[in-house]
C-alpha cells in the first residue's frame, strides 16, 4: 500500500488497489468456525490460548455458527457418519470461505485407513491449505494460517 | 455419502414421551457441531418450554474403527492407534494396552520403567483435568480459567515433548517398558513444574469454588447418587462425587501404585459442584504422587531384557548378530503372544479404562476391545438432565467429562 | 481364586451348567447362552456382583460353530471381585436375550454388539445402530467384513486412482 500521507499533508489519504484492500480486510479478521472434532481440536484450542496466541492474527473468537464465520478448520478425523454434517456446515457458510484441513486425518485419512474414516476431508469439501502433523503443533497450524493469508492476498477480484 | 432422511414417528415412539408425538413438547437437536458438547456429540432434547423432559444422546460421529484396524497390525504397530482413543489421556491408553500385552506375555517391567510410567500417567491425569477445568469453566462463561489452565498445560506438554518428541500422541509407554530412557533434563523439568503447580491449582479454586455465580450454576444440578451409579456401572469421578471412595489405583493396583501414598477425594453431593471439587482435589493428589515418584526414581534399565519382545538398543546391532536378527524379526513379523484372554483395568481421568485382549497365538491381536469410561458414563445423561433447564445441559455434559474419541472409538 | 469368588462360581456350576477356567489370575466362567439372564440375576442378587463393567463379543469366523463368543465382565463392588462370563453363539443371525432387566447399562453395550457383530438381543428396548450411520449395511467387526482401506497411491497408479477418488466441489 502506498502511504502518500507526506505528499498530501495531513489529509490521511492512502491510495491502493481495490483488491489489496479487500484481501487485507479478509485476512486480518478471518473468523474460524469452531469445528474441532478430535485430538487436533485440543491443539487448535492450545493455539487459541495464550501461549500461541491466534488473536494476534485477527482470529480473536471462534464462531460456533457457520453463518458468521469465514474459515473452517477441519481439525480431526471425519467419520462416515459425520461426513454429511461437514458438507452441510460448509454449504451454510457464506462466501468467501476457506477450508484448512488440519492434521493428518483431515488431510489424507491419517493413521486410520479403514471403513469408518473418510480418507481426507477433500473428498467432501474443497481444501485450501493442508497442515500436516498428528496432531500438528500450534506453530504448524499458525504456519498454515499464514500460508492461507498469503494465498488470500494473491486473490484477484473476478466479478463484482 | 448417506443422504439425510426424516425420522418418522415410528422411530421415535419408544424414545420420546407421548407428549412429543402430539406436539405438546418440542424436540430440539443439539447437533454434532456445537460449541459446548466437547466434541461431536448429538443430543436430542425433548423440551417442555425450557425444562428438559428427556435427553437422548446420539454418538458415533467420531467412530474410527480402531478395534478392527488393530486386528490387522502387529502388537507394536497397533499401539499407535491406542493414543488416539482418549486423546486427553494418551499415555493412559498406552498403559492399559501395554499392561494387557505384558499380562499375556508374562513379561516383567523393570522398576525404573514402572516409576516413570506412574509419573507420566499422573502428569497425563493433570493434563486432562486442566483441560477439563478450562473447558467446563468456559462453558459456564468463566473464560479466564481456560487461558490459565492452558498455560499450565503447556508446561506438561513441554515435558512430554522432551521425552518423546511429540506433545500429545507420544506412544512412549510400550509393552516391555518404555520406548527409551528419559533425557537428563527430565527430572529437573518435572521438579520445576511441581514447584509451580500447587499455587496455580489454588488460583483456579480461588476463581471458582466460592464464586456465587459458579455455585448457582452447579449446585444441586445433575444429581446422581451412589446407588444409581453402581446400577449403571459408572465409576471414576462421578462415582466418587456421589459418595463412594472407589479408585482402580487402590482397588486393583497396577504398575506399582500400591507403593504410593495418596488419598481418594470423595464428596457426597453427587452434583456438578461435587464433581468439580473431586477433580480439583485429584489434581492435588496427582501432584503428590508425582513428587513421591520423583523422589524414589531408581537407576536402571527402562526396557525388559526379553529380546523376543523388546528391540535391542541400536548400538548393539552393529556388533551382535543376534541383535540384528531380533531387530529384523520384530520389525517384519512382530512378536507372537501366547493364546489367552485378559482384561486389564486402569484408572483414567474419566473412570475405568479397560483393555480386553484376546490372542490366538499369532503376531496380531485377534480381538482387542477397550472398555472406555465415556461410553458407559454417557448413558446416564437422561437421568442427569431430567427436570433441569436447557442451560444446565451444557454444565452437565461438562461435568461428566466425556471425550468423544473415547466414546466412539 | 479367593473364597467369595469360589463360592459364587461353585454355586453357578451347581445350578446351571458351566465350566471354569482360571488363567493369569482371571476367572472365566463358560455358561450356556440360554441362561444368561438367570445367571446374571443370581450373581447380582446373591453374590453382589452389582456392576456390569463390559459386554463385548468375539468373532471366530470361519469357524461356524461356535461363531461368536459373548463376553460379560462383572465386578463386585462390596467384595472387589472380577468375574468374566463367556457364552458361545452359533450362526450368522444369532439372537439371545437381553441383560437390560438385570443391568440397565447393558443397553448401549448391546446396541454396540448388534451394530458391530449382528447379534440380536430379544427384549431390548431400543435396538438400533449406535456407532455406524443409521442406514449402514453390514456389521463391521465381523471377520468376513473387509477393512475397507483405501488403496495407496504410488507413482505408477497415481493418476488412475485420482480419477476414481471423490473430490469435494464448492
Amino acid at each position: 500500500m502506498g502511504l502518500k500521507g507526506q505528499k498530501t499533508g495531513s489529509l490521511g489519504i492512502v491510495t491502493t488497489k481495490l483488491e489489496e484492500v479487500v484481501n487485507w480486510s479478509r485476512t486480518n479478521s478471518m473468523w474460524p468456525m469452531l469445528f474441532g472434532l478430535a485430538c487436533c481440536a485440543i491443539e487448535m484450542m492450545s493455539a487459541q490460548a495464550s501461549n500461541y496466541d491466534l488473536s494476534r492474527f485477527g482470529m480473536e473468537l471462534m464462531r460456533a455458527s457457520p453463518r458468521q464465520s469465514d474459515l473452517m478448520i477441519v481439525a480431526g478425523r471425519v467419520s462416515r457418519k459425520m461426513a454429511p454434517v461437514v458438507r452441510q456446515l460448509y454449504d451454510q457458510m457464506p462466501d468467501p470461505k476457506w477450508v484448512i484441513a488440519m492434521g493428518d486425518c483431515a488431510a489424507c485419512g491419517g493413521v486410520f485407513n479403514n471403513y469408518a474414516i473418510v480418507q481426507g476431508v477433500d473428498e467432501i469439501v474443497p481444501v485450501d491449505v493442508y497442515v500436516a502433523g498428528c496432531p500438528p503443533r500450534p506453530e504448524a497450524l499458525i504456519h498454515g494460517i499464514i500460508t492461507l493469508h498469503e494465498r488470500v492476498k494473491q486473490e484477484k477480484l473476478k466479478s463484482w | 455419502m448417506p443422504e439425510f432422511r426424516e425420522l418418522t414417528d415410528q422411530d421415535l415412539r419408544n424414545l420420546v414421551s407421548d407428549r412429543a408425538l402430539t406436539g405438546e413438547t418440542m424436540l430440539l437437536n443439539m447437533g454434532p457441531q456445537h460449541p459446548s458438547t466437547h466434541g461431536v456429540l448429538r443430543l436430542l432434547l425433548e423440551l417442555d418450554g425450557e425444562i428438559v423432559i428427556n435427553c437422548i444422546p446420539d454418538i458415533g460421529f467420531l467412530h474410527t474403527g480402531v478395534e478392527k484396524n488393530m486386528e490387522t497390525k502387529t502388537y507394536a504397530k497397533a499401539e499407535v492407534m491406542t493414543d488416539r482413543l482418549d486423546y486427553l489421556n494418551p499415555i493412559g491408553n498406552n498403559l492399559a494396552y501395554s499392561l494387557a500385552v505384558e499380562k499375556l506375555l508374562d513379561l516383567d517391567v523393570p522398576p525404573r520403567a514402572q516409576v516413570i510410567r506412574v509419573m507420566l500417567a499422573e502428569l497425563t491425569r493433570l493434563n486432562s483435568h486442566l483441560v477439563w477445568v478450562g473447558t467446563s469453566a468456559l462453558d459456564l462463561a468463566a473464560m479466564s480459567v481456560f487461558l490459565y489452565a492452558m498455560r499450565e498445560r503447556e508446561m506438561i506438554l513441554d515435558i512430554f515433548e522432551m521425552i518423546s518428541g511429540a506433545r500429545m500422541m507420544t506412544t512412549y509407554v510400550r509393552p516391555g517398558g518404555l520406548w527409551r530412557d528419559t533425557p537428563v533434563e527430565f527430572e529437573e523439568a518435572v521438579r520445576r513444574f511441581l514447584k509451580v503447580i500447587p499455587a496455580r491449582i489454588d488460583e483456579y479454586e480461588s476463581l471458582l469454588t466460592k464464586n456465587p455465580l459458579f455455585m448457582d450454576r452447579t449446585r444441586h444440578i445433575g444429581v446422581i447418587n451412589a446407588e444409581e451409579c453402581q446400577r449403571w456401572g459408572i465409576n471414576g469421578p462421578v462415582l466418587r462425587a456421589a459418595g463412594l471412595p472407589f479408585d482402580m489405583r487402590k482397588a486393583l493396583p497396577y504398575s506399582g501404585y500400591e507403593q504410593y501414598d495418596f488419598a481418594i477425594p470423595t464428596q457426597t453431593g453427587g452434583d456438578i459442584y461435587s464433581r468439580y471439587l473431586v477433580r480439583i482435589e485429584e489434581m492435588r493428589q496427582s501432584v503428590r504422587i508425582v513428587q513421591q515418584a520423583l523422589d524414589r526414581l531408581p537407576f536402571g534399565p527402562v526396557r525388559s531384557d526379553n529380546r523376543k519382545v523388546m528391540p535391542p538398543p541400536r548400538s548393539e546391532i552393529g556388533v551382535s548378530m543376534e541383535a540384528l536378527i531380533h531387530h529384523f524379526k520384530l520389525w517384519t513379523e512382530g512378536y507372537s503372544v501366547p493364546k489367552g484372554t485378559v482384561y486389564v483395568a486402569t484408572e483414567s481421568p474419566r473412570g475405568e479404562l479397560g483393555c480386553f485382549l484376546e490372542s490366538d497365538g499369532g503376531p496380531k491381536p485377534y480381538r482387542v476391545h477397550f472398555r472406555t469410561p465415556s461410553f458407559s458414563n454417557l448413558q446416564i445423561m437422561p437421568i442427569l438432565t431430567r427436570g433441569h433447564f436447557v442451560a444446565d445441559v451444557v454444565g452437565i455434559i461438562g461435568s461428566i467429562d466425556i471425550i468423544l474419541g473415547d466414546t466412539d472409538r | 481364586m479367593g473364597d467369595a469368588l469360589q463360592a459364587a462360581v461353585s454355586a453357578i456350576q451347581e445350578r446351571f451348567a458351566g465350566s471354569v477356567e482360571v488363567d493369569r489370575g482371571e476367572t472365566t466362567l463358560h455358561i450356556a447362552a440360554e441362561k444368561n439372564v438367570e445367571i446374571a440375576q443370581v450373581l447380582r442378587d446373591e453374590f453382589q456382583f452389582n456392576m456390569l463393567i463390559d459386554e463385548t463379543a468375539v468373532d471366530y469366523w470361519p469357524q461356524e460353530a461356535p461363531r461368536f463368543h459373548l463376553v460379560y465382565q462383572l465386578y463386585s463392588m462390596p467384595f472387589n471381585l472380577r468375574l468374566r462370563l463367556r457364552l458361545s453363539i452359533d450362526g450368522n443371525a444369532p439372537h439371545l436375550r437381553t441383560l437390560e432387566s438385570v443391568f440397565p447399562n447393558a443397553n448401549w453395550y448391546e446396541r454396540e454388539v448388534w451394530d458391530m457383530f449382528g447379534i440380536r438381543f430379544d427384549g431390548h428396548s431400543d435396538l438400533r445402530r449406535i456407532l455406524m450411520p443409521y442406514d449402514w449395511e453390514g456389521h463391521p467387526l465381523r471377520k468376513d467384513y473387509p477393512l475397507g482401506y483405501e488403496e495407496p497411491q504410488f507413482t505408477f497408479n497415481f493418476d488412475e486412482i485420482d480419477l476414481r477418488k471423490p473430490k469435494g466441489q464448492k
